[in-house]
């Protein structure tokens, strides 16, 4: 324990020095986790043209990171349950933090910086319930420093909007706090809660209750502010619903339809979602289905592209970029999927754009 | 270009390269040919007797069990314009498919008439299962006179989609599987994606009898489901489960021959699965009977098991990263 002690220790005292700005590091465009050849896991900084940059360890596998606005520093997410997060410096590789959730608390997979980067919000579960909760961290010593209501169950993914408000896909889905298993699938109320700065819930968006098993999961956030927000089914398999939505703050939500021919492309299930550079189009990943299509922001489904494993999706400078299982780094747009290059890591759940 | 395929994989073939290439040369290709050649058959039935029920029964009988040899080939031109949702819509609670084949023959519609307007009408309309219904009809409704041009347009448009399948099989997906890597092919980029691919056909076929097949009809022990059962009016249910089963075997001794703890999962599966005597699994509720269904589906995820313990070190690859999990 006294050596433990002491490295961290050490640690954050070199965390005390000047810090590294994202150009520092060699200005990745990207994060993202992946699991080695070797079984190890690591986070990696990507390029604009996805090559990896850097690469450092981590002790398990990750979910998704979430890249603090100016400091080379990054927080990579355990998968759920999650009984830690790490802070870490994307500079040094060495560890900033190791977030650890109040007694009763787990981390969700998500979080998102303040503006200034001075607060970390982290989506949380209260372990008995999975009543949601918001875990708010000051950035410079990373402590705890209060939570607020989620607005739901089973928050996940978790947004800055541009006027500071945060966006709150609560997946409605109550889990046992060890296994995963899901315990309320029957009654599950899935919403998109809007916060304001301290945690007031402004706006609420519920789906028609024959959508009731639609797990609001993941969110993207365009230019103009219009959010997307993808969903996984966890009704019958045979129905064909939904799994984008789009969302301005007082309209109702825009529920995208596909043609009947890819109504079941994605087995119900959208892994991730992002904008395009242009912040046209929205592009939503099934690894489950092998699949990305990509829709219009007015919600017309324009292309399905087809490919094993896809999960990772963020903005590219012209388009999207794109991630797989197998270790591929793609580009995508409404024409196709144009490989960018290979790692030999299986990239993990999700591809998180810096800037 | 196919014969030139399999030179060049032959000529190079290392003991990797083998499973891939003998997967698609022994069950991929000759099952599309058959399923071709079956629709094909079924179709001039049709033409030249819209009336001849016995003949009729048989062609799609033969046809169903072409389409159990490949219908676990969830890749390439079986998801090109939704042609294996076409080719075979279950489950279909909502009774999705039965509706608009009742709106198509009421209001005669004009795609009754002509194949580029049926091949847009709605997936659940189409394929065997639209057949089956008009084969086997369940009231009047699908005897009346709009049927006789329902039934040459449904088959004529399932053999179209059976041809351009094997056709473009042959044609260059079988190559993309086959040469990896190679300009323009971004389908498969190494010999592991092709492997991974044909490795995910079989488990996801394999599933698809475990939760579909089987558990739709299971329903709960308190309220069994035996309406929903696969193929129910023209009684395959349970022959569905045996050829796929049979169709995957064969799929998995491609793969890897020396697979041991594999085909003893799947023989055990198959016998239990043929010696059930219930060809539309009625018997889910019954108590004795629905055990022995159980069994069939428990003896089904033991093949899975296998799988992973058999085929997947011997593939050198596993299913993938992320579809496996999901968050």
């Amino acid at each position: 324990m006294a050596t433990r002690r002491g490295f961290l220790a050490g640690l954050l005292a070199a965390g005390a020095m000047p810090r590294m700005t994202w150009a520092d590091v060699g200005g990745p465009a990207y994060l993202a986790a992946a699991k080695a050849a070797d079984g190890s896991f690591a986070l990696h900084g990507l390029s604009a043209a996805g090559q990896s940059l850097f690469h450092l360890p981590l002790p398990g596998r990750g979910h998704a990171a979430t890249a603090h606005p100016v400091r080379a520093e990054a927080v990579a997410f355990a998968r759920r349950p999650g009984t830690f997060a790490l802070v870490i410096d994307c500079g040094t590789g060495g560890l900033r933090a190791r977030l650890t959730p109040p007694a009763g608390r787990q981390f969700n997979g998500h979080g998102a910086y303040a503006a200034d980067g001075s607060v970390l919000f982290t989506s949380e579960v209260v372990a008995k319930g999975s009543a949601g909760r918001i875990g708010l961290w000051e950035t410079k010593d990373y402590t705890r420093i209060g939570e607020w209501a989620s607005g739901g169950i089973g928050p996940h993914e978790v947004r800055r909007l541009a006027d500071g408000v945060l966006a709150v896909a609560n997946g409605g889905i109550r889990t046992d706090p060890d296994d995963r298993a899901k315990l309320n699938i029957d009654s599950m109320r899935p919403n998109l809660t809007y916060l304001d700065g301290s945690g007031v819930i402004l706006d609420q968006v519920e789906l028609e209750a024959g959508l009731h098993r639609n797990s609001i999961r993941h969110l993207a956030l365009a230019a103009d502010g219009t959010l997307g927000f993808a969903m996984q089914w966890e009704g019958d398999a045979s129905e064909a619903v939904p799994l984008l939505g789009l969302h301005r703050r007082g309209a109702a939500p825009v529920l995208c339809v596909v043609p009947e021919a890819d109504a079941f492309t994605m087995q119900g299930y959208a892994g991730s979602i992002a904008f395009d550079g242009a912040g046209d189009q929205v592009a939503i990943t099934s690894p489950k289905g092998g699949a990305v299509m990509i829709f219009g922001k007015d919600g017309a489904h324009l292309a399905t592209h087809r490919r094993a494993d896809l999960c990772g999706a963020a903005p590219a400078v012209s388009g999207f970029t794109l991630t797989d299982g197998a270790g591929e780094c793609w580009a995508a747009d409404q024409a196709g999927l144009t490989p960018l290059g290979r790692t030999d890591a299986a990239w993990d759940n999700h591809l998180v754009a810096l800037g | 270009m196919l014969m030139r395929a399999f030179a060049f994989a032959g000529l190079l073939a290392s003991p990797a390269q083998a499973d891939v290439a003998e997967a698609v040369r022994d069950v991929i290709l000759p099952g599309y040919a058959g399923f071709a050649e079956a629709t094909a058959a079924l179709s001039a039935s049709a033409a030249a007797n819209c009336a001849d029920q016995a003949a009729l029964r048989q062609g799609w009988n033969a046809a169903f069990d072409a389409w159990l040899q490949v219908g676990h080939f969830r890749l390439g031109p079986s998801e090109i314009d939704g042609r294996a949702l076409a080719i075979a819509f279950w489950p279909d609670p909502k009774g999705l498919g039965a509706k608009a084949q009742v709106g198509l023959m009421m209001a005669e519609d004009p795609a009754l008439r002509d194949p580029a307007a049926f091949a847009e009408v709605s997936v659940a309309a189409r394929g065997l299962f639209g057949l089956e219904r008009l084969l086997y009809p369940a009231d009047a409704t699908f005897e009346g006179p709009g049927a006789c041009a329902l039934i040459q347009m449904t088959a004529a448009d399932l053999a179209r989609m059976a041809a351009d399948l094997q056709a473009e099989w042959v044609g260059g997906y079988a190559d993309h599987l086959l040469m990896p890597g190679q300009a323009g092919n971004s389908d498969f980029l190494t010999q592991e994606e092709a492997r991974r691919a044909l490795l995910t056909a079989l488990v996801t076929g394999l599933e698809f009898t475990a939760n579909e097949r089987l558990a739709r009809p299971l329903g709960d022990f308190d309220k069994p489901r035996p309406e929903r059962a696969e193929a129910r009016a023209s009684g395959r249910s349970q022959q569905n489960v045996v050829l796929s089963l049979n169709a995957q075997q064969r799929l998995s001794k491609a793969l890897v021959a020396a697979s041991p703890q594999t085909d003893a999962a799947f023989q055990r599966a198959i016998l239990q699965a043929t010696k059930l005597a219930d060809p539309m699994l009625a018997g889910v509720s019954d108590q004795q009977k629905r055990l022995k269904i159980e069994i069939v589906q428990q003896s089904i995820h033991a093949i899975e098991d296998a799988v992973t313990v058999e085929l997947v070190p011997a593939l050198g690859v596993g299913l993938g990263f992320n579809a496996a999990d999901g968050d």
